[in-house]
């Protein structure tokens, strides 16, 4: 297996009245090609801290991560913008869905920097929708689905650029159980056909039994990973 | 999905702020157009007309105010018709013309008018008390050359440029361009002026001063419409340059005590004064509207990106580099200043238009011009408004939307 993501002696520290937090702790780990990886921990242990820096979306204290050999934690805040764009995807527990925008608004959002068509953006949103049993659906607005309907249409706007990663924080954090099992399938799904790497975080260890593999972090550093 | 669009659909949301958002620059736009409107075309009436007139002698009541040529005998006090008869019988050297006039605002099927009363040149001249004064002889135009206002012409609409007449029939009247088309009347139709009937002899051409407003008539039927008898308001004198020069206007005012004796370059001087005036507070108000317009803008746009924290926060994560959350914030403010610049404008040209014919005594017409700076003006205080909020929008960090970090 191919190595996409290396993270060496990462740290993230944040500056508080109280004194310096440490959310990561000198972590270090690889995560291969196609996997389905869920992080796990306890509240404050710095598994959100890890999606984020690992996605660019914030920059490591210290500690290097290499996204297929490019060093993410000395890249510009242009060249992240860059790597999200081209190589990310992002599934939210509040499924961060513009709320003015129908779904297939709110799935092309992400073409908008390509420089497709209206016609290409339109197809390619309409095929992802498609995708996620929700092609009935396109010109619904948010408020006008269900959550669990929100959270397919977050993760086809997550699919439409053929990202490489999917990021997904808590992305059953809001649905009640049955939905939770549909969502976390269909993300089985789309990794194993698709061959998306996909790292998870959760706090239930039902959603991170979906993982191929575990990582749980305690007090910003890995306790165990299977 | 493009940036234009996705600024489009956010406008579309937020209505009532946008709407407040570009009130202030609408109307601080309104406000300078409809004051630059009026300037100019004030200005342009007064270099129009001053041609025209050449150097006229206006006599007015004591408490007449003389801002404004075009309209300083309307509602002007009154003063006896007799002067008419002094200044004929007095022999004054330099008098070329003369013509006393009664001015007053009218209303006529709900339509706002200004009536004038004009004694035409051909009644003086009938008088025989006044047959062997200078004023119809041959001695002026020996002095000053060769007049073209002594010419005969009737009716034709020079004349009144030269606010004389030579001859108006007591049933008569002759209407300004503006006032035909607001009353929807033609030459030849009857007219009904408090009762009383008059035939619309003709119909002046544009002139773009309040005389295309105005309903000429002959004095005395004014008067009795009125019901303002052997009193006039104004008398329009053609003088001789070099008489003027040579004192008529103190002569003048020794034999009319109580008037205010002035020439149309002092009246014009005054004219440009108030323009000038005007042109002051248009810059006075442009300074306030460039700072309030700003301060508006950057308010409401402050409020409407920190409401916007979490969308922005979305476009950042999912790859939005910071200049496109700069791009479409100033495209926003860009849209808020082409539509503050065009509405404003229609709102000043508006004002403009209802309020010139009372301020400055003209019909304002459309400054074509301005409608360009309005959109240049707005835009730019827009952009000035926008680069404070824009520059904090772009530096919103991508997880902004994520509720736990």
């Amino acid at each position: 297996m191919t190595k996409i993501l290396s993270v060496q002696n990462l740290s993230k520290k944040y500056d508080h009245r109280d004194g310096i937090v440490c959310a990561l702790d000198d972590v270090s780990l690889s995560i291969e090609k196609g996997s389905f990886v869920s992080i796990t921990g306890p509240s404050g242990s710095g598994k959100t801290t890890l999606l984020l820096t690992l996605s660019g979306l914030i920059r490591p204290s210290s500690g290097k991560i290499l996204f297929k050999e490019k060093d993410l934690s000395t890249a510009s805040d242009k060249e992240l913008a860059a790597f999200r764009k081209e190589n990310v995807g992002f599934v939210m527990q509040n499924f961060s869905l513009i709320p003015y925008m129908t779904a297939i608004q709110n799935v092309m959002i992400p073409l908008g920097l390509n420089g497709y068509s209206s016609a290409q953006k339109q197809a390619l949103s309409s095929a992802v929708l498609e995708l996620v049993g929700l092609e009935n659906r396109l010109s619904h607005y948010p408020r006008e689905l269900s959550a669990g309907q929100q959270q397919r249409v977050a993760i086809a706007r997550a699919l439409v650029n053929k990202p490489s990663v999917v990021f997904a924080d808590e992305p059953t954090g809001n649905l009640d159980p049955s939905l939770s099992s549909e969502i976390l399938a269909f993300m089985q799904k789309i990794n194993k056909e698709l061959s998306i790497t996909i790292l998870m975080v959760t706090h239930s260890p039902q959603a991170a039994n979906y993982g191929s593999v575990k990582i749980n972090l305690v007090d910003g550093k890995i306790d165990s990973q299977t | 999905m493009n940036l234009l669009k996705l600024v489009w659909l956010e406008l579309g949301q937020r209505k009532s702020q946008l709407f407040s958002g570009i009130l202030a620059i609408t109307l601080g736009i309104g406000v300078i157009v409809a004051i630059r409107s009026i300037s100019l075309v004030s200005e342009k009436a007064v270099a129009v007309n001053l041609d025209n007139l050449g150097a006229n002698i206006l006599v007015l009541p004591q408490g007449a105010g003389v801002d404004n040529y075009y309209a300083a005998d309307i509602d002007a006090p009154t003063f006896p018709e007799e002067y008419v008869e002094r200044i004929v019988t007095s022999d004054l050297a330099g008098v070329d013309n003369l013509s006393p006039k009664l001015t007053r605002r009218i209303t006529i099927n709900g339509q706002k008018l200004v009536l004038t009363g004009i004694l035409p040149k051909n009644e003086l001249a009938s008088k025989p008390i006044w047959q062997n004064s200078g004023l119809f002889g041959s001695t002026l135009n020996a002095a000053c050359g060769k007049n073209p206002s002594n010419e005969t012409l009737g009716y034709k609409d020079e004349k009144l440029q030269r606010k004389s007449i030579d001859s108006l029939g007591m049933a008569d009247c002759i209407i300004g361009s503006n006032a035909a088309a607001r009353l929807n009347i033609r030459e030849g139709e009857k007219i009904i002026i408090d009762s009383t009937q008059l035939h619309v002899a003709k119909l002046l051409s544009e002139t773009g001063t309040i005389d295309d407003d105005r309903i000429f008539a002959h004095l005395h039927t004014v008067q009795n419409i009125l019901g303002i008898h052997d009193q006039v308001s104004a008398i329009e004198i053609m003088g001789c340059c070099n008489a003027i020069s040579d004192g008529l206007l103190s002569k003048l005012r020794n034999i009319l005590p109580d008037t205010k004796v002035t020439t149309i370059g002092q009246i014009v001087s005054t004219q440009i004064k108030t323009n000038q005036l005007m042109n002051q507070i248009s810059l006075i108000m442009l300074i306030i509207i460039v700072f309030v317009g700003s301060i508006s803008i950057g308010n409401y746009l402050w409020a409407n990106i920190n409401e916007r924290k979490k969308e922005i926060g979305i476009l950042r994560m999912i790859g939005y580099p910071k200049s496109s959350i700069y791009y479409i914030l100033i495209l926003k403010a860009t849209f808020m200043g082409l539509v503050g610049g065009v509405v404003g404008y229609l709102f000043g040209v508006m004002i403009a238009w209802f309020l010139g014919p009372y301020v400055a005594g003209i019909n304002i017409v459309p400054v074509p011009i301005l409608l360009l700076w309005s959109i240049l003006l707005s835009i730019l205080i827009s952009l000035m408004g926008s680069l404070l909020p824009a520059w904090f929008a772009a530096r919103f960090e991508p997880y902004s939307n994520m509720q736990e970090v």
